[in-house]
């Protein structure tokens, strides 16, 4: 394909602004952060992003948005097959109400959830006499990071699943599939890169999560304390080193995750390209 | 059914048969529903009703002592400048990036977009620090700053900036697809037709994404509103001088002051609500406009 010239004007003057933007609002400042902790030797950085009480922070973190993203993928996709595929009075309603964690300030999803759940709770109340404490216990946290993650799945998947054509299910149905053979051999393997994304999308947002957790947490040291609340303590002590050789870690593992999320969606994208 | 002809009682049965091919059984459709809904109604109905009932809880009368207080007054007053001017300066920013990259080919495209992203990937928290880090009291700016008497960090500027930061790619990120699925031949022929680039903008391009604006516009708004974790770090919660609504929020709650805080988050949720509302109408206009030119054509 010939090279055509561009002569649309305004080039240089956006993509500057862009960049300077960029660069006085995100680049720098993120730079701060690094330029700081590099003033602390190799050993003393270690020393601080290893300490037991960090260590269990991350054992939370991570478990807890591990397992609020596995509960958002499974029903996630439960959600969007369910709105795509069937309809049912309030379909509509119920569809944008999927993004309402979105749209609802964090603080707010977060003393609301520990009304629900702690023991005088509607739900809690329920759980109690069971022996189930999720109020100011590691559950409570994974209840707040499967709510902030929730729209991330249904919202990945829900496209795909629309885009996708009955004519091969028809096809494997006359062929004697049953549905749940063609759900796992014919849906699936077209719905699980999107599924994957958004699974991620769901599993990063929690690991940063702050607002809704420390509410219904308890945040007790070594048992329900999140890595975001660690940094918070540090810079509340005027540990300023401290909090931010942890904020480093965290920043390290956003653009990992950052990373392996564009290119699960450029994959995607390259394979939906493929079948068109 | 009883005049029904023989070639669409074919086409009747075809329809079953495709349908039974395409569908699971009844009570496999409404169970699946059922837990859907079951999940749902958990997590989102349940935790949204429990807001406005917390907040009611004492009567109408402490609902609106409580919203009626100064220092929430003074919280709803902060919260909206610093959504009003977080919103325009991202909503330049996205008009901007999503110009360059979608109209013009250069190198380095892909690693600007993904920068764009990076404040979506950063824990609001780390957000936060950053800025500490550069204009608090220890930060690189600090001593000039407090030699020149400016408060940044635990004052308004250390506010917005936080909130510009967290809702930083909204609006590029709605634009820069949209503009590339539109293509350049409206505005090349704008230019033929010797039109500015400033009226190709405003005649041309601007009126082709209204819907994906004004879409970014809203989710900036409501994050801008809604920002806890960030604003939490720069604030100081300073009762009646640094506090946003959120903040107001958690300050009320640790006082155990329940029903106070219940009815400034019922303030928040109504908003969430507004916004989900006007998201709603603009993706149901936006996916109206193209089958109407379609019609057209």
């Amino acid at each position: 394909m010939a090279q055509k010239k561009n002569v649309l004007p305004g080039f240089n003057l956006s993509l500057g602004y862009t960049i300077l933007y960029l660069s006085l609002i995100v680049l720098i400042p993120l730079s701060a952060a690094f330029i700081r902790a590099s003033s602390l030797s190799l050993d003393e950085f270690w020393h601080i992003v290893t300490a037991p009480r960090v260590m269990a922070s991350y054992r939370l973190t991570f478990g807890a948005s591990l397992i609020g993203a596995l509960i958002n993928a499974f029903f996630g996709l439960l959600t969007a097959w369910v709105l795509v595929r069937y309809s049912f009075p309030g379909k509509k309603i119920i569809d944008a109400f999927v993004d309402l964690p979105f749209a609802l300030p964090t603080a707010v999803a977060g003393i609301a959830l520990t009304a629900i759940y702690s023991q005088n709770g509607w739900i809690g109340s329920f759980l109690e006499p069971h022996g189930i404490k999720v109020a100011f216990t590691p559950l409570g946290v994974v209840i707040a990071l499967t709510f902030i993650g929730l729209p991330f799945v249904v919202r990945t998947v829900q496209p795909v699943l629309e885009d996708l054509e009955t004519e091969t299910e028809e096809a494997a149905a006359s062929l004697g599939a049953g549905r749940l053979t063609t759900f796992s051999r014919i849906i699936f393997p077209s719905i699980w890169p999107a599924l994957i994304t958004g699974f991620a999308l769901s599993f990063a947002r929690a690991i940063g999560e702050y607002g809704s957790v420390i509410f219904i947490a308890g945040n007790m040291p070594m048992v329900s304390e999140i890595t975001p609340l660690i940094i918070i303590t540090k810079l509340e002590q005027y540990d300023y080193a401290g909090a931010t050789a942890v904020a480093v870690v965290m920043l390290l593992i956003s653009f990992f995750l950052l990373l392996l999320i564009n290119g699960l969606q450029w994959f995607t994208n390259r394979r939906n390209q493929e079948f068109r | 059914m009883a005049n029904t002809s023989p070639s669409q009682m074919t086409l009747y049965r075809a329809k079953v048969a495709r349908n039974r091919a395409t569908s699971e059984p009844a009570w496999i459709k409404y169970s699946l529903i059922s837990l859907a809904l079951l999940f749902l109604s958990l997590f989102l109905f349940v935790p949204l009703v429990a807001v406005f009932t917390e907040a009611l809880r004492k009567g109408l009368d402490t609902y609106v002592t409580a919203l009626s207080d100064p220092d929430a007054f003074s919280a709803i007053k902060l919260t909206l400048v610093a959504a009003l001017i977080s919103v325009p300066l991202n909503l330049v920013f996205g008009i901007a990036a999503s110009w360059a990259i979608a109209k013009f080919e250069f190198k380095g495209k892909n690693i600007l977009i993904t920068l764009i992203d990076l404040p979506f990937a950063v824990s609001p928290v780390v957000a936060g620090l950053i800025y500490v880090l550069i204009f608090g009291l220890q930060g690189w700016f600090g001593s000039w700053l407090s030699d020149h008497n400016i408060k940044v960090i635990f004052a308004i500027p250390g506010i917005v900036l936080a909130t510009v930061f967290v809702t930083f790619p909204f609006v590029a990120r709605e634009l820069i697809p949209l503009m590339q699925a539109q293509g350049k031949e409206e505005e090349e022929a704008g230019l033929v037709l010797g039109a500015s680039g400033w009226q190709i903008l405003w005649r041309i391009t601007l009126p082709n994404v209204k819907w994906g604006l004004l879409y970014g516009v809203i989710l900036t708004n409501a994050r801008a509103m809604g920002e806890f974790g960030a604003v939490s770090v720069v604030s100081g919660h300073i009762r009646g001088m640094t506090n946003t609504m959120p903040l107001h929020v958690e300050i009320l709650y640790n006082e155990y002051n329940y029903a106070a805080a219940f009815a400034v988050a019922s303030l928040l949720a109504f908003l969430a609500l507004v916004t989900l509302a006007l998201k709603s109408f603009v993706e149901w206009q936006s996916a109206r406009v193209p089958t109407q030119i379609e019609d057209i054509s």
